[in-house]
């Protein structure tokens, strides 16, 4: 039988037999993208509340940066990291390299750009005069810029789903800083690289990763669209009312 | 008794004035009016009042104190301000109204409460499950209204409160408005276009015109003074200013300018400012033989699309402001550029 397709039947058969090596590379994967995405979202989320929220010398500039990182490729940023954590960089003492550490750090870094620019856009949305409403209604500064975020909730929920999109879809930065140590530091992205390079009959495992990949990606993707337009739902068999 | 005081107060927004050495004092318990053309300065006043703009040069005391950056938090508790274009939070009506209160963290039980009283008040009983984004023009004016009064501040700022509504909404809040001044004694300074409403509400009016305050005295006071000061009203609507002279029939014939003379039943001579509210106004596509004195021919120039009721602006030689419902609009088929035919009673002319 052609290899390809004996791999595919092998695939699924990873997939729903529920094979521990596989779904401990899903775990991780989540898991190391998960926590990279929160990490962006929490220092992400106030900047883009002073660049949605505030006007100073310089904020064009600063605006334009972030969104020209969001395109950095991710080999590139993780030459970088890489240097910066090994032994004769600057992060060195820390120890990360080659640990998960490094690698949500790392993809937390890579998706920043992404969640400033989505979240300030967000913010900047809403109405201008919002957070004069919040203040003469008895706000303070600081209940006033909270409530704005509220208002540009949906914007900033988005950012936070679009960047651990990118996080988990990536294999630059997952791969140079954390070193594919298989069941310490392999995740989806590093896997499918090596099981196709490999080939043979490494190739399922790559497919079944593939597969399994797409189906977070585009499923995240389909939450995504219905929770910005819950019309949707109608769309999928539901008799119309 | 003084409530708040503005000294010398100068503002500026880039290279504009928008106040130029204002000084005004506002008594507890008044209603006072501002009344102006657009860009007047109104707005911006309102907005100082409610400590949300601070002035480059001048002083603005509160009870005795002087409004500084680091204590206009706390002074905002004592004011809010309804602003001209209707703003809300995301989420329904309750929680709109609710959230002054929750902002002073007053308890569950009584802001639920207090949310009842303020929507009986402005006649909305049972709209607290309701999203404000589903409600009309009106209601929705009359939420903005609610969630300011509930909060019982010692100042109440609105701005152009009625613009755009329909008159029965325009009734129910000017309803309100007398209701909180007479019964909570709430100080409110209000910035309108309304003649009428000018005339019938407040205590005392502020005449503004390019950042300054020219004339501040009670409504007789000031229409009375009104001929003379003419160029303040060039932008309220349907307000002209012309020559009369007594007619035969013992009408006035008031000649404002263009070829356009409208017969008043007041008696009048020489210089004379008079009005035409809106709403006394008939268009037709075509000339009408009626009662009406006042007929004139003219184009439209402008329309503004206010949901239920269409307001045009038509040049018969000079503007005039009508407002029609949609329905008419559309079954008369206008458009800009329209010709029509404006028709209103001399008995309609009112005089200042």
């Amino acid at each position: 039988m052609n290899p390809i397709i004996e791999g595919i039947i092998k695939a699924f058969e990873l997939i729903f037999s529920g094979d521990p090596t596989v779904y401990g590379i899903v775990f991780r994967s989540l898991f190391f993208s998960g926590v990279a995405a929160i990490l962006a979202a929490l220092w992400g989320t106030p900047i883009a509340m002073l660049l949605g929220l505030k006007d100073f010398h310089g904020k064009s500039v600063i605006k334009g940066f972030f969104n020209a990182l969001i395109g950095m490729p991710t080999v590139a940023l993780g030459l970088i990291l890489f240097l910066t954590f090994s032994k004769a960089g600057p992060l060195g003492f820390l120890g990360l390299l080659y640990t998960p550490g490094a690698i949500m750090l790392g993809e937390a870094v890579l998706v920043t750009p992404l969640v400033v620019s989505i979240a300030t856009t967000a913010i900047e949305a809403v109405d201008p005069e919002m957070i004069n409403l919040a203040k003469t209604l008895g706000a303070s500064e600081s209940q006033a810029s909270i409530t704005v975020l509220k208002e540009a909730i949906n914007g900033v929920i988005f950012s936070d789903m679009a960047s651990f999109n990118r996080a988990i879809a990536e294999l630059g930065v997952a791969l140079l800083v954390g070193g594919n140590i298989a069941g310490l530091t392999d995740v989806l992205t590093t896997d499918i690289s090596k099981y196709t390079q490999r080939g043979g009959s490494d190739l399922a495992y790559a497919i079944a990763l593939s597969i399994i990949l797409m189906a977070i990606v585009f499923g995240i993707n389909l939450i995504i669209i219905i929770a910005r337009n819950p019309k949707v739902l109608a769309t999928f068999g539901r008799s119309p009312q | 008794m003084v409530l708040a005081e503005l000294k010398n107060l100068s503002k500026r927004f880039g290279n504009r004035t928008v106040l130029d050495d204002i000084t005004l004092q506002i008594d507890e318990g008044e209603i006072l009016a501002l009344l102006g053309p657009n860009g007047a300065g109104k707005t911006t006043l309102l907005k100082i009042l409610a400590f949300l703009e601070r002035p480059e040069s001048g002083e603005v005391e509160f009870q005795g104190e002087t409004v500084t950056e680091k204590n206009a938090e706390r002074m905002r508790l004592q004011s809010a301000m309804v602003f001209q274009r209707t703003l809300f939070f995301s989420t329904s009506v309750y929680n709109n109204i609710a959230y002054g209160l929750r902002m002073r963290r007053l308890p569950q039980s009584t802001v639920k409460e207090e949310v009842k009283k303020a929507l009986r008040l402005v006649k909305l009983e049972g709209f607290e499950k309701r999203s404000v984004k589903k409600l009309s023009g009106g209601e929705q004016q009359r939420v903005a209204l609610a969630r300011a009064l509930v909060l019982k501040t010692k100042l109440l700022l609105l701005d152009e409160p009625t613009a755009n509504l329909d008159p029965k909404n325009v009734q129910t809040i000017e309803e309100v408005i007398a209701a909180i001044n007479h019964e909570l004694k709430t100080t409110i300074v209000m910035a309108t276009h309304n003649m009428f409403q000018a005339k019938m509400l407040p205590q005392r009016i502020a005449l503004m015109n390019d950042g300054k305050i020219t004339e501040i005295g009670a409504p007789p006071e000031i229409f009375g003074k009104l001929s003379k000061n003419l160029a303040s009203f060039a932008a309220v609507d349907n307000t002209f200013t012309g020559n009369a002279k007594t007619t035969s029939a013992g009408t006035t014939l008031v000649d404002i300018g263009n070829g356009v003379q409208i017969e008043a039943t007041v008696q009048r001579q020489g210089v004379t400012s008079v009005f035409v509210n809106p709403q006394d106004i008939i268009v037709s596509k075509s000339a009408v033989v009626s009662s009406a004195r006042n007929v004139f021919k003219g184009r439209i120039i402008e329309v503004l699309d206010l949901g239920s009721l269409v307001k045009l602006r038509v040049d018969v030689g000079k503007p005039f402001t009508v407002q029609i419902t949609k329905r008419s609009f559309s079954e008369m088929q206008l458009n800009l550029d329209s010709c029509v035919f404006l028709a209103f009673k001399a008995s309609a002319v009112q005089v200042i």
